[in-house]
């Protein structure tokens, strides 16, 4: 087990390693001057581009060595310091990430934890069962394919304007302000529903394909067969397929992470739902390299501590791994 | 013994016509194909060009309607599905060939090599693909459907990696192999006479998979805005819709085609795969 | 007589028709008695064997019947069939290295198995630990995951397991053939053990090496293609085989514990007919030495001496 711990926390060490290496290279090797490019196409008066050009020509560190700047980024990244954005000069870009976060997580974590359980449940009954696998099946397969975005903008045209039950932008009312009110609630709530929606549809069907795949095969596996041999019902011998199927779906989940990341982001453009998709596309319009840079190891290291967490749960489910054996 | 190459092949087409999750993801497959290879000579609008009046529905002149700007969305459609299959075969393809050149030597020389590169294929796995693209797309001020697919295509390897190297464990510990080593063939020349043969299902398999994820991936690039500079897809015509407030004026033509273009035919793709597999794989066929 | 079956026919159902793997398998077989089944690969033993407790698809129930201890056995019905399995018929699969589930604990394991079975677990402990001292395993095994034990063990564990409800019969497929020849004996010993102890009332006892058989079994059934083609008593049968395959095979015996399909069987010429389709009559035919015109009808397997039966043309004109 410690094996195991020891391999995981090396290969996270060395993603964010690499991470921060992309993170520091791109903007550098890239063609054209990124200082450049970023203030003639920020709409900003002409005394706060001078200040904002020094700042960045300095930021960049482009006057020193290559190894000097590669330093210089690692020293600012463990002070935290990931530079000013541009779109909200002067603020500080860890800032403004730091007020996106919670809308992330509050999409994330319900959508993916309540997909993946019902996903794997749906997936496992669905298994085997002629009708259901000719019926509801394929459209999960079609669930699975569904560009989040375009499953996120039917939702928003359908529920939200050609019945208007929904709003479809932002994460309250534009008349409120954030309080523990039971009207902002509800407000947050409505708000909420219809990109949690399409995150766990699009997810659910994912899950619910690899299950069901997933179980066939422990289904065939031989300790399903001795156990049918020996006249155990049919319950005994879907728990132990189900609860051995559910193990390579918990390192799926691990693998899929970024995928549903970059679901997320599509999702909160389409309902300008202020997360760090929402921020990152500002990011983009406005050529705001430190938001983006921000944004992508924020990214990185929101899946990394997802990935170990997954990890840590693995090893409490799947015995093999605690028995100082090899982990899938 | 093995069975004669011939017998094989035989068997294969036997299952595979009799397949329905085969047959009918290789129809849909096949549709979309023929509709982007002759899609482009049915319409003789240019693709940006005002071809009518805005915001028209669907109609026999407008199959799918025009957009804000009097463009034809057919003709866009067409193009953009085009885009689709160049992404899915350059970047799909891309990643199964790196991802089967790591995963063959990981999985055939085993030890210190496999260490090394199973660690690199972990690392960049844990990496989300999309903020990677996203960090690059965004400093390359021009960017062509083939880019994406190449930048696409570099990141997407370690999924056809990881298959193919665990693949190539289990076929290393057959006898045959054994044999050919005995023999004193070069390990170049055992993995191209023995292993590739045996795992040409397996890996057109794993590029069906990483077709349908790289459309995707561009996709969702494309939506963010950071899709090609010039020329249309999938994704581009959805964000175009999408900032020209498409949703609220319910211009509904100019984004459902897309969107239904891309489920279809990636979900297609999966469902060949599962087809595939019960191919191949004896034991999951219908019972 | 514990076991009767009559005229038994399973298929496997594929796409390019029915497997011909079990094709009219008659045979009774005595309490106390075991039996050794030997046969090439392929031949059907192991069909026969799940025939009798789980024949599932893609295996098809085609006709015969099957009477154990008087009482019919329903093994062309799922259902009907669950009450019999384990409690009177049991199994140790040829696969009983994989044949626990490897994420639960052995101890737990068998727990939840015969909690499903209707039978309390405590009743049973004493006697799962008596057994354990018998095979040589400690009582931790029950704490252990599949994964911790060694073949042998995970072997011995499978055969406590599969005789636990003292079943009247019990088929042992290919128990010994990933062991080494000193385990391969000291795990066949355990299971004459266990009939002499009354575990088990009887055994078939499925193997690829007929030298183990000399020293264990009361009778051998030899099978080729689907077919039994020979059936004594053990002296009788190794020393006066009858059939030209049974000949052939113990002719080309062994110094002790050489495996016939690795290495005896070359000395056959040509391969078993295919299953899919077999040729009519006599299946030996094309290997066959002493083959004649009459071998295109199918030889019927018949008692040709007390005890003796082979299914062999030529056979009948010797005795006659
Ligand atoms: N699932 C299946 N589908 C189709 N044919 C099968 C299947 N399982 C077995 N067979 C065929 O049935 C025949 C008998 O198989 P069986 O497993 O009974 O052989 P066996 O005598 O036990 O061989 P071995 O000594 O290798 O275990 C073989 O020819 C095999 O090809
Ligand atoms: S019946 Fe004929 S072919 Fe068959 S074993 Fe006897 S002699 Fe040989
Ligand atoms: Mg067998």
């Amino acid at each position: 087990m410690k094996r195991y711990f020891s391999r995981k926390v090396f290969i996270y060490i060395l993603t964010f390693f690499l991470a921060v290496t992309i993170d520091w290279l791109v903007p550098r090797f890239m063609p054209g001057n990124p200082v450049q490019n970023m203030l003639s196409r920020a709409s900003i008066q002409s005394d706060a581009a001078e200040v904002m050009r020094g700042y960045y020509t300095k930021a960049f560190g482009l006057d020193v060595p290559l190894w000097q700047q590669y330093l210089n980024f690692w020293q600012a990244i463990f002070h935290g310091d990931l530079g000013v954005s541009v779109y909200m000069f002067p603020e500080k870009v860890t800032n403004v990430i730091f007020r996106a976060v919670p809308y992330d997580l509050a999409l994330l974590v319900p959508s993916v934890l309540l997909s993946w359980i019902a996903g794997n449940k749906f997936g496992a009954f669905a298994a085997r069962s002629r009708w259901l696998d000719n019926t509801i099946l394929p459209i999960t397969y079609l669930l699975r394919a569904t560009p989040y975005m375009w499953l996120a903008i039917l939702m928003a045209w359908s529920l939200g304007i050609v019945w208007g039950i929904f709003p479809i932008s932002g994460a309250y009312s534009f008349s409120m302000q954030p309080s523990f009110s039971f009207a902002f609630l509800v407000s947050f709530l409505r708000h909420w529903f219809l990109p949690f929606a399409s995150l766990f549809i699009v997810q659910f069907g994912g899950w619910a394909i690899g299950m069901r795949n997933m179980i066939i095969y422990e289904l065939e596996e031989d300790y399903s067969h001795y156990l049918e041999s020996l006249g155990a019902p049919r319950s005994l011998v879907r728990k132990y397929a189900f609860r051995n199927a559910m193990l390579p779906q918990i390192t799926g989940l691990a693998l899929r992470l970024g995928q549903v990341v970059a679901g997320a982001l599509a999702t909160e453009i389409v309902f300008s739902y202020p997360g760090i998709g929402y921020l990152l596309l500002q990011a983009i319009n406005n050529q705001d390299y430190f938001l983006i840079q921000g944004c992508f190891l924020f990214i990185v290291i929101g899946v990394l501590l997802a990935n170990f967490i997954i990890d840590v749960v693995y090893v409490i489910v799947d015995p093999r791994t605690r028995q100082g054996m090899e982990g899938t | 013994m093995e069975p004669p190459q011939s017998k094989e092949k035989n068997e294969f087409f036997y299952f595979a016509l009799r397949n329905n999750k085969l047959v009918i993801g290789l129809i849909v497959v096949f549709f979309f194909l023929v509709f982007a290879i002759i899609g482009p000579f049915l319409t003789e609008h240019d693709l940006n060009e005002r071809a009518g009046p805005r915001n028209q529905p669907p109609s026999a002149e407008y199959w799918f309607g025009t957009t804000t700007f009097g463009q034809d969305v057919f003709t866009q459609f067409v193009y953009g599905l085009r885009a689709a299959f160049i992404v899915g075969l350059v970047g799909g393809g891309l990643a199964t060939i790196v991802g089967m050149m790591v995963g063959f030597f990981a999985g055939y020389h085993g030890g210190m090599v496999d260490e090394l590169l199973n660690m690199l294929t972990n690392t960049v796995i844990t990496i989300p693909k999309l903020a990677v693209l996203l960090v690059i797309a965004a400093y390359l001020t021009v960017r062509g459907v083939i880019h994406e697919s190449i930048v696409i295509g570099l990141w997407s390897w370690p999924w056809a990696a990881r298959a193919v190297r665990s693949q190539t464990f289990s076929l290393k510990s057959r006898n045959f192999i054994d044999m050919a080593r005995m023999t004193g063939m070069s390990s170049m020349k055992i993995i191209w006479t023995e292993i590739a043969p045996n795992m040409m299902s397996y890996l057109f398999m794993t590029f069906v998979l990483q077709f349908g994820g790289a459309v995707l991936a561009a996709a969702t690039l494309d939506f963010i805005g950071l899709g090609p500079t010039e020329g249309i897809s999938l994704g581009l015509m959805m964000q175009h819709s999408f900032n020209w407030s498409a949703i609220q004026l319910g211009i509904w033509w100019w984004f459902v085609p897309p969107g239904a273009a891309l489920a279809l035919l990636v979900g297609a793709m999966y469902l060949m795969n599962v087809g595939l597999d019960e191919v191949f794989n004896p034991k999951l066929r219908e019972r | 007589m514990a076991l009767k079956t009559d005229d038994l026919r399973v298929y496997y159902q594929t796409l390019k028709g029915d497997v011909k793997a079990l094709d009219g398998a008659s045979f009774t077989l005595e309490d106390g008695e075991i039996m050794g089944l030997a046969g090439e690969s392929g031949c059907g033993k192991s069909t026969l064997a799940k025939s009798l407790i789980l024949l599932k698809p893609p295996m098809k129930y085609v006709e015969g019947r099957v009477r154990l201890d008087g009482e019919e056995l329903p093994i062309w019905d799922d259902e009907k069939m669950n009450s019999f399995r384990y409690k009177n018929v049991s199994i140790i699969p040829q696969y009983a290295m994989n044949a626990m589930n490897p994420t639960r604990k052995i101890g737990k394991m068998v727990k939840e198995l015969l909690k499903s079975r209707g039978i309390s677990p405590g009743e049973k402990r004493d006697e799962l630990e008596h057994r354990l001292d018998l095979v040589d395993l400690t009582r931790d095994v029950l704490s252990m995951y599949p994964i911790e034990l060694s073949g042998g063990m995970k072997q011995r564990m499978v055969m406590v397991i599969s005789s636990l409800l003292d079943p009247s019969l019990l088929m042992a497929d290919e128990i010994t053939s990933a062991l080494d020849v000193s385990t391969q004996k000291a795990v066949s010993e355990m299971l004459v053990e266990f009939r002499d102890k009354d575990f088990i009332k009887s055994l078939i006892f499925i193997t690829h090496d007929i030298s183990i058989l000399y020293q264990i079994a009361d009778s051998i059934t030899v099978m080729y293609a689907g077919k039994l083609v020979e059936r004594a008593p053990t002296e009788e049968i190794t020393g006066r085989p009858l059939h030209p395959y049974t000949k052939l095979l113990i002719s080309s015996l062994p110094k002790i514990g050489a495996k016939y399909t690795e290495e005896k069987l070359e000395g056959i010429p040509g391969k078993p007919p295919e299953l899919l389709e077999p040729p009519e009559g006599c299946r030996f035919k094309n290997r066959c030495p002493k083959k004649e015109e009459e071998c295109d009808e199918e030889p019927p397997f018949r008692e040709v001496s007390p005890g003796h039966k082979v299914a062999c043309w030529k056979v009948k004109k010797d005795v006659s």
